[in-house]
């Protein structure tokens, strides 16, 4: 009883994180039709941000904040220089110009930070588990379930509640007309940009309380898995993007808990081998997109 | 009020307007007829920004040509475009919420919002359903009520008649008419010419990117060219 509530509670806080991420990615591709690769080093940008709070004795708080604001200021430069000069580019040409962001990012750190991976101290409190009497939880992953709805909660309100939310909803069924309404198309753009960017500052934060440390290739493979779950949910699908980032979730964890040892290594080519299972069934992911029309 | 001359649009190699000229004076209401593909479309589409286009076109007085989508509705132009185009997965309210945020906000957006619920009364009752729910007829109510939510004094509406039951074309065609009553000027393009040229003052014939023909309504009903392409008797 005890490890099956454990390893459901690992499922959700990491299938949070995967859904965080997958939300980012999908909140610009149902945009600008862009899978920005360089999400990932926005991850990494958080991390330094939060790593530099802490060295320079910020409190703890305050580090949070910089991780957060650090990845959304990051997303906005992005989307400012790199790809809003190549706004008139096709898939592909936006798609080169996200890994070359994203080179470019990697390259900044590990020759102006460290290739080696910085410890972040989190505070003590942090790394203890509360007594629920039958079963332990511990902090980080019910800190991060309890961040990652309250995050999933607050981008619901801020797409239903605001006028910038809802202009975003129907600049990804009909961007054309939106500009017919006299919404300014940037605008539009450089908001999903830095929701895309504050979804990765969370998502780092979470990440990095359970390993502590940051790297300037941290963003890397949760960022793959982010595509891969937001491919499981239906690639420009919000609410795909939140279900396909806790179906990977669950099943990693699943794998993991419940593969023979001799298997363990090959866990990911389980997960993927089921994944393909999935798009065999929904070729368009579990929650299709709505079919946008683009000029 | 609006001037058009030596329009043209390209798409890539096809050139879909080849040079053509209009004027809407205020206050009137003029139709562009042609058969698909004439290029009736492109034309609205480059007066309010959508694609871009060489020559001039002015708007009371000022020069709009180059400028955005976003900057023309600004100015005073707004357009409904072909197939109506309401955001399917966002309600109705949402709808005009949008139409007018970037004109108006507080209690005059509401105001507004008040004011197209008082003039099609059939998005009052659908205000919380999402707009891909509604029937064809209504969900054209609900994109030119969208683009009144600009408050605009000019109006362009790209065939608001297309595929809708009889009945509904007599609605479009009466809101025309009511619309034009209360100040707005209209550059109607339509398809059903007949009824186009009933309401109209003046008309426009295009055929593959020019005009061949204009004239007063009347005018364009008499003549032998519009009752052999485009009325049926
Ligand atoms: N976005 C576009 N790209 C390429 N060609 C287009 C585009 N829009 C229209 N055309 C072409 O331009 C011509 C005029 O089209 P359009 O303005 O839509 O005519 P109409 O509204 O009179 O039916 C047609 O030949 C059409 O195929
Ligand atoms: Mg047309």
């Amino acid at each position: 009883m005890d490890i099956f509530l454990q390893q459901i509670i690992n499922a959700i806080s990491l299938g949070g994180i995967y859904a965080l991420l997958a939300l980012g990615l999908a909140v610009v591709f149902s945009i600008v039709s862009l899978i920005n690769f360089a999400h990932g080093e926005l991850m990494t940008v958080a991390g330094y941000g939060m790593f530099f709070a802490i060295a320079v004795s910020l409190p703890f708080p305050f580090a949070l904040a910089a991780a957060v604001i650090f990845a959304c200021a990051a997303a906005l430069l992005t989307e400012r220089f790199a790809f809003r000069p190549m706004r008139k580019a096709d898939m592909t040409g936006l798609l080169l110009t996200s890994f070359a962001v994203s080179a470019i990012l990697r390259v900044l750190f590990q020759n102006g930070i460290s290739a080696r991976s910085k410890a972040v101290p989190l505070p003590a409190e942090l790394s203890g588990a509360i007594d629920l009497g039958f079963f332990h939880i511990g902090i980080v992953p019910l800190l991060s379930i309890v961040t990652t709805a309250l995050s999933l909660w607050a981008l619901t309100l801020f797409l239903r509640r605001t006028t910038l939310g809802k202009a975003m909803r129907a600049a990804a069924e009909d961007f054309q007309v939106l500009r017919l309404m006299g919404i300014k198309a940037n605008r539009v753009i450089a908001v999903a940009f830095a929701v895309s960017g504050v979804l990765a500052g969370v998502a780092a934060v979470l990440w990095i309380a359970q390993r502590g440390s940051v790297d300037p290739l941290m963003g890397f493979v949760p960022v793959l898995k982010a595509f891969v779950a937001a491919v499981i949910g239906g690639l420009g699908s919000l609410s795909g993007a939140v279900a396909g980032g806790f179906a990977l979730g669950i099943l990693e964890v699943l794998f993991q808990a419940f593969l023979p040892e001799a298997a363990l290594p090959f866990r990911d080519a389980f997960v993927l081998g089921f994944v393909i299972l999935i798009l065999i069934w929904r070729p368009d992911g579990l929650i299709p997109a709505p079919v946008s029309r683009r000029s | 009020m609006l001037e058009v001359s030596g329009l043209k649009v390209k798409y890539g190699e096809v050139e879909a307007v080849k040079g053509i000229s209009l004027s809407v004076p205020r206050g009137s209401i003029v139709v562009l007829l042609g058969a698909n593909g004439a290029g009736k479309s492109s034309t609205l589409n480059a007066i309010a920004g959508l694609v871009p286009a060489t020559g001039k076109v002015t708007f009371e007085g000022e020069l709009l040509s180059g400028q955005p989508a976003e900057d023309i509705v600004r100015r005073g132009i707004s357009l409904t475009p072909e197939g109506r185009r309401v955001f399917p997965s966002l309600t109705v309210a949402e709808n005009l919420h949008l139409g007018g945020a970037a004109h108006a906000a507080g209690e005059v957006l509401k105001g507004r919002i008040e004011a197209e619920l008082e003039r099609f009364p059939i998005l009052r009752e659908r205000y919380h359903q999402k707009a891909g729910l509604l029937s064809g007829g209504e969900q054209q109510m609900l994109a030119i009520a969208r683009s009144l939510m600009a408050a605009p004094r000019l109006l362009l509406l790209d065939e608001p008649s297309l595929g809708l039951a009889p009945l509904i074309v007599d609605k479009v065609f009466d809101l025309i008419t009511d619309l034009r009553s209360k100040g707005l000027t209209i550059l109607l393009v339509e398809q059903n010419a007949e009824r186009a040229l009933e309401v109209s003052d003046h008309g426009f014939v295009l055929q593959s990117g020019q005009v061949v023909l204009q004239g007063t309504g009347p005018e364009l009903v008499r003549s032998d060219l519009v009752k052999q392409a485009y009325l049926s008797e």
